[in-house]
C-alpha cells in the first residue's frame, strides 16, 4: 500500500455500522436489532473496482446504501473526495450527491413507469443544474449515446424496452450529473446471461473513458472477478476478506471465502469434475442474533475453539490482503493447532 | 448412464401457443426430444426461450387459455399425454412424474406444515394410511438431508431457510418414487454454498434412487456439473443437442458457441473482455419461417433468412439446427 505514487483514496470508510432496530409487542418496544452491516472498513482507490461479493442476507446491498448515506448510519464514518458525509446534514449530502449515484438491481423497478426515458434521464439535470431546455435535451441525447441507447427512443416509456436497455437507463440518469463514484448493487443480477456481458462492456468502457470509480455489488463471483480490481468478501454483516483480484482468486486465505468460490460452478465439464468442493453445512444464522465469536464459527470447517470466543480482527496477512480469521493470528494457532483437530472432529458430531 | 433403452419420455413436435390481446405468441415450436431411463437431461436457454412452458405442455400445467397446445406427442412409457384424460394426467403428475419448482416458498403451501404436504401425494397416490405416510414422510426428509426430521414434519414451510425449503420440495417430489422428476430451475432461487447442497444430494439421489431427470436452467456451470446430455433451446426451438461433454468441447451452433464465450469463469485464465451476443432475443409473434437466431448471428448468409433449419446430425449423438459448419467456416451443404 505504499507505492511511490499511492494511489488517491476516493472512497475511505472506517467503521460502519448499520443497525435496524426491531420492535415487537404490543407497545412496539425496541427488543434487538439486525446487525445488517457491522463494523465494516475499506478504500477504493480511485479509477478502480471494488467487488462486494457475498451471499443473500450478508449486508452488502446495505453497505452500498449506507456508504452512499441512503440511510441514517448507526456509526462510523464515511469520507468521498475528502468530505466526511457518515454525520452530514441534508445541506452538505445534497451538494454531495452529483459526486455519487447508484446503478440499482432492478431496471423495472427503479425506473418510472410514467416518465419518458428523456424525462428520466433528465430528472438530475432539474434537480442538480440550471441548463436551459435546449442544453438539457443535447446532454440527455449525449448521454444516451454514450450508454448506447438510440435518440429515437427519448419519448418512450420504459415498459416499451427490454431488460438490458432498461439498465442501459438507469445507467444513463447515474452518469447525468458526472459523478465520481457509482455504487453498482447487482446491475446484472436480472439479465439474461447474453446481455449481461453487454451491460458489464458498457460498464468497462464508460469507467475508462470517464475515469469512474465503482462498487461493484455481486453475488456473481465470476462475473466480480472478471470485472473487479479489488474484491471484498462480506459474511454476516462483516468483511471477512479483502484482497486484490488474483490474489483472492488464486490464494483464498479465510474459509469462508475458500468455501464460497468452491461452490462456484464451473461451465466447463471437464474442470468441473477435477475440482475439489468444500461443502458447507447449514445456513447462514440470523443477522439479528449473530453467534458469539466468530459469525462464520457455526459453519467453519477448519473451526477452533478461540472462534466461539473471540472476534478475529483484521490482518494483512499478504500485501494488500486483508483477512479476519484466527487462523492466521501467530498466538492463537500456535496454542489453538494441537485442539483444531479435536474440535474439527466435534463440530462435525454436532452440525447434523 | 444407461444408453439405448427405451425412452421413459419421448416428446415429438410439440407447439404451444398462447393466446393475447395482440395475436399469437408462439412459445414452443416442433420441439422434439427424449428421455431415457436414469438419464440427467439438462435443458439451457434465455428466458423466454421455451424451456419452462415446453415441459409445462408436456404434462398439461399450463391454463388453457390462454395456452394452446396445438400439435405433437408425448408419449411417457409409451402413453401419450397429450391424448389422455385429465383425470389420468392428475394420476401421473406427482406419482410418476415429479416436479421441483424454482421458488420453493411459492410452490409450498404457507397454511400447511411441511409434513402434510409430503403426506399429501403418498395417502393421495399411494393409498398409504396416515401413520404409514407419516413413517415415509420421516424417511424421505431424511432421505434429502433434513436434521431432526420426526420433529419437523410438523412446521410450516416459513420455519424453513430457502435451501431446507427447497429439499423439502425435493421430498414431495421423490414420495412416491417417480420415474421422472422435473426440476425447473431448482437452485435458481438459492446462494452458491446452499446450490453446492443442493446439487451434491442430487447426485446422490439420482446414484440411489435411478429416476430420470430433466434439469432446466439458465446457468452453464450448473448444467456441466450434473448432466448427462444437454439441449439448448432458443426463440422456442432446440437448437442443439449433445452429450454434456461433447456440447462444451465442440459446441457447433452460433448460438451456444456465443453463449459459452459470454460467460466468465471461475477458475484458469481471466478474459480481459468479455465477448458478447449483440441485439435481444426474439419476440415470438409469428411461427418461424427463418432461423430464429439470425438476426443475432456472426454467420448468417442469405439461407438463414428464407428456411427455418432444421436439426441434423453434426456428430456422434450430436445434432444442431443450423446451415453454417464451424469446422470449415462454411455453410453445410444441402
Amino acid at each position: 500500500m505504499l507505492d511511490a505514487t499511492p494511489p488517491l483514496r476516493l472512497v475511505e470508510v472506517r467503521n460502519l455500522k448499520m443497525h435496524f432496530p426491531i420492535f415487537s409487542g404490543l407497545l412496539r418496544r425496541r427488543s434487538g436489532e439486525v446487525k445488517a452491516v457491522d463494523d465494516v472498513s475499506f478504500d477504493i482507490y480511485e479509477g478502480e473496482t471494488l467487488g462486494l461479493v457475498g451471499e443473500s442476507g450478508c449486508g452488502k446491498s446495505t453497505c452500498g446504501r449506507a456508504v452512499l448515506r441512503l440511510y441514517d448510519i448507526t456509526e462510523g464514518s464515511i469520507r468521498i473526495g475528502g468530505t466526511e458525509i457518515g454525520d452530514a446534514g441534508y445541506t452538505t449530502l445534497r451538494a454531495m450527491r452529483p459526486t455519487m449515484q447508484m446503478v440499482f438491481q432492478d431496471p423495472q423497478a427503479s425506473l418510472n413507469p410514467r416518465m419518458t426515458v428523456a424525462r428520466i434521464i433528465g430528472e438530475p439535470l432539474d434537480e442538480h443544474t440550471s441548463l436551459s431546455k435546449a442544453e438539457k435535451l443535447d446532454a440527455i441525447y449525449d448521454l444516451m449515446d454514450a450508454v448506447g441507447l438510440n435518440r429515437n427512443f427519448a419519448n418512450r416509456y420504459p415498459h416499451e424496452f427490454s431488460g438490458g436497455q432498461r439498465q442501459r437507463i438507469g445507467i444513463a440518469r447515474a452518469l447525468a450529473l458526472n459523478p465520481k463514484f457509482i455504487v453498482c448493487d447487482e446491475p446484472i443480477a436480472a439479465l439474461d446471461v447474453s446481455i449481461q456481458a453487454q451491460v458489464v462492456n458498457l460498464l468497462e468502457d464508460l469507467q475508462r473513458r470517464l475515469g469512474l470509480t465503482y462498487l461493484f455489488i455481486s453475488h456473481d463471483l465470476s462475473m466480480v472477478r472478471h470485472i473487479a480490481d479489488r474484491v471484498a468478501v462480506m459474511y454476516l454483516g462483516k468483511i471477512v476478506e479483502l484482497a486484490p483480484r488474483d490474489a483472492l482468486y488464486a490464494s483464498p486465505k479465510h474459509p469462508y471465502t475458500e468455501a464460497l468460490l468452491s461452490a462456484v460452478p464451473e461451465p466447463d465439464p471437464n474442470l468441473e469434475s477435477a475440482r475439489d468442493r468444500i461443502l458447507l453445512e447449514g445456513d447462514v444464522p440470523s443477522p439479528s442474533n449473530p453467534p458469539a465469536g466468530c459469525n462464520f464459527c457455526t459453519r467453519c470447517p477448519k473451526v477452533m475453539a478461540v472462534c466461539k470466543e473471540h472476534e478475529p480482527i483484521t490482518r494483512e496477512v499478504a500485501p494488500g490482503q486483508f483477512v479476519a480469521c484466527h487462523l492466521y493470528d501467530e498466538e492463537i494457532s500456535e496454542i489453538a493447532g494441537k485442539t483444531a483437530a479435536h474440535e474439527a472432529d466435534q463440530s462435525i458430531q454436532q452440525g447434523e | 448412464m444407461p444408453d439405448g433403452g427405451m425412452p421413459v419420455l419421448d416428446v415429438k413436435d410439440l407447439k404451444t401457443v398462447f393466446l393475447t390481446r395482440s395475436g399469437e405468441v408462439h412459445a414452443v415450436n416442433s420441439v422434439s426430444f427424449d428421455l431415457k431411463a436414469g438419464e440427467l437431461l439438462g435443458v439451457v436457454g434465455e428466458s423466454g426461450s421455451g424451456k419452462s412452458v415446453t415441459m409445462m405442455s408436456l404434462i398439461g400445467l399450463l391454463p388453457s387459455p390462454p395456452a394452446e397446445v396445438r400439435d405433437g406427442s408425448v408419449l411417457f412409457n409409451g402413453e401419450d399425454l397429450l391424448a389422455v384424460k385429465e383425470e389420468r394426467l392428475r394420476e401421473l403428475r406427482g406419482a410418476r412424474i415429479g416436479f421441483v419448482f424454482q421458488d420453493p416458498m411459492t410452490s409450498l403451501n404457507p397454511v400447511f406444515t411441511v409434513g402434510y404436504q409430503i403426506m399429501e401425494p403418498l395417502r393421495k397416490h399411494m393409498g398409504l394410511n396416515r401413520a404409514e405416510a407419516r413413517v415415509r414422510a420421516c424417511e424421505l426428509l431424511e432421505l434429502v438431508g433434513i436434521p431432526d426430521a420426526k420433529r419437523r414434519l410438523g412446521d410450516y414451510p416459513h420455519q424453513f431457510s430457502g435451501g431446507m425449503r427447497q429439499r423439502v420440495m425435493i421430498a414431495i417430489a421423490l414420495a412416491c418414487d417417480p420415474d421422472v422428476l422435473i426440476a425447473d430451475e431448482p437452485t435458481t432461487a438459492l446462494d452458491v454454498t446452499i446450490q453446492a447442497q443442493i446439487l451434491e444430494l442430487m447426485k446422490e439421489l439420482r446414484q440411489r434412487l435411478g429416476m430420470a431427470v430433466i434439469w432446466i436452467t439458465h446457468d452453464l456451470g450448473v448444467i456441466a456439473g450434473i448432466a448427462d446430455r444437454v439441449i439448448v433451446m432458443y426463440g422456442g426451438q432446440i437448437v442443439e443437442q449433445a452429450p454434456v461433454k461433447e456440447l462444451f468441447a465442440n459446441p457447433q451452433h452460433p448460438y451456444t458457441r456465443a453463449l459459452l464465450k459470454t460467460i466468465p469463469h471461475i477458475t484458469g485464465a481471466r478474459d480481459e473482455k468479455l465477448s458478447v451476443i449483440e441485439g435481444q432475443p426474439p419476440i415470438l409473434a409469428d411461427p418461424p419461417v427463418a432461423c430464429a437466431f439470425r438476426a443475432r448471428c456472426l454467420h448468417r448468409f442469405d439461407r438463414c433468412d428464407r428456411e427455418n433449419p432444421k436439426r441434423r446430425g453434426v456428430g456422434p449423438s450430436h445434432d444442431a439446427a443450423c446451415f453454417w459448419d464451424p469446422a470449415t467456416g462454411t455453410p453445410r451443404n444441402a
